[in-house]
Parts: C-alpha cells; structure tokens; sequence
C-alpha cells in the first residue's frame, strides 16, 4: 500500500510480515547453495557438542563438475570420542550423516580426535591427490 | 582413486605388497555389496585375517601413531620400518 506524504513522496509501507518472510527466503537461498555442507555441519554440532570442527568441501579437488558437494574433509574433536576406537568414532559420525552418505556424498574424510588429542597436536592431515575416480 | 593409492603407499612403506585387492568399480555388485558387508559407506577397505580395520583415513592415523605395526604384527606380518629403524640404529 502506497500512499503520497507531504513531500509528495510514496510511503511504502511494507508489513513486518513481509521483511520476515522475505528474509527468510533469502536465508534459505544462501543456505541451500551449500546444503549439504551446512547440513554436515549442523548435524555434527548438534550432536557432537565439538571442541573444534570444521567441514570442508574438497570437491573441487576431484574429477567432479564445478560446484559439486561430494567430497568432503571433516574435522572433530568432542568428548564424545573419550575412550573410542578410530573405527567406533568414524561409524558415530557415518551414522549420523547416513542420508547424506546415501546420497550425494561420494568421499568423506574423518579426522576425529579428542580434546586430549587435540591439545597433544593440532596437525590436520591432507587429503591426498585425486587420480581421476571414475569420473562420476 | 588418491585414497586407495594412499592406502597401497602405507603398506607399502611397511613392507606389505602381497595382499589382495579387488577394484570395486569393476563390478557395481560388489561395489555395493562391500558396503553392505561392512556397514562401512565408502571405499576403500581394509581388510586383516577377515577382520574390518577401517579406510584410508584409519589407516593414515594408524600408521602415524604407530598402531599398524602392531595391527601388522597380530596377523604375524612384520613391518619393514622395523628392520629400517634397527638399521638407522646400528649404522
């Protein structure tokens, strides 16, 4: 709704409602752009409670299409691993991302330590060179 | 896949090169098959005496901290970084 004021100016006067919902739409936009990061990354920080973590795509690293979300590098470190073996926490944080792992995500590099391990050394180790895949 | 050649590079370094391997993406059965086996969702896989160890990135953690010469030695497989230390130790 529009109206003239003195000056001869149209107020638009535009409903809360509508900042919201408008805002909210721009949120998703951002967010879907990196969905599957950003649903990573929600996941292990709502479950994990981490010390430290870090999500990082490595996609562009691979024989994938610019762009792509299907290689992925985490990094973790929660008490959650205390008194863990490296398969049993690697299996926690597969069972967590079991959707994204039956889907799009093709790698999924885990380094997860704990706090103890991560005071003791805060070397993150690198990915190694892609040598083609399959292509896919 | 750099993740597999990493994996052949750790064994190799301890002196490991008669193993089997099977390339998975030769047959999407199997492929999927493995997965399933394991309830282990990527590739690649080791496998000791049967025993599931884990992927690339265990591997790469076990062999910087020095559990896959023991894991080696339970399977009665002697790491060549052994001999390599005796030998830095008595030249």
């Amino acid at each position: 709704m529009s109206t003239p004021n003195g000056y001869g100016f149209r107020s638009i006067i535009v409903s809360r409602r509508k900042i919201d919902l408008y805002l909210d739409t721009l949120r998703r936009s951002f967010s879907m752009m990196n969905s599957v990061e950003t649903s990573i990354r929600n996941k292990l920080r709502e479950h994990f409670k981490p010390l430290y973590l870090d999500v990082m795509n490595e996609s562009n690293m691979h024989n994938v299409p610019k762009g792509s979300e299907t290689h992925f590098k985490v990094v973790l470190v929660s008490d959650l691993f205390n008194s863990k073996t490296l398969l049993q926490r690697h299996r926690m944080v597969n069972e967590l991302l079991v959707n994204e792992l039956n889907g799009p995500i093709h790698a999924l590099s885990i380094q997860a330590k704990t706090p103890q391990q991560w005071e003791d050394s805060k070397h993150i180790t690198k990915s190694p060179p892609c040598l083609g895949g399959s292509g896919k | 896949c750099g993740f597999s050649n990493a994996v052949v590079q750790i064994l190799r370094m301890h002196g490991v090169d008669d193993y089997k391997y099977h390339n998975v993406l030769d047959d999407q059965h199997i492929r999927q098959g493995i997965k399933s086996y394991s309830d282990w969702p990527t590739i690649p896989q080791v496998y000791m005496n049967g025993e599931f160890v884990g992927g690339c990135d265990i591997l790469l953690q076990m062999h910087r901290e020095g559990d896959l010469i023991e894991k080696l030695n339970e399977i009665g497989i002697r790491s060549a970084l052994l001999d390599k230390d005796d030998n830095e130790v008595t030249n």
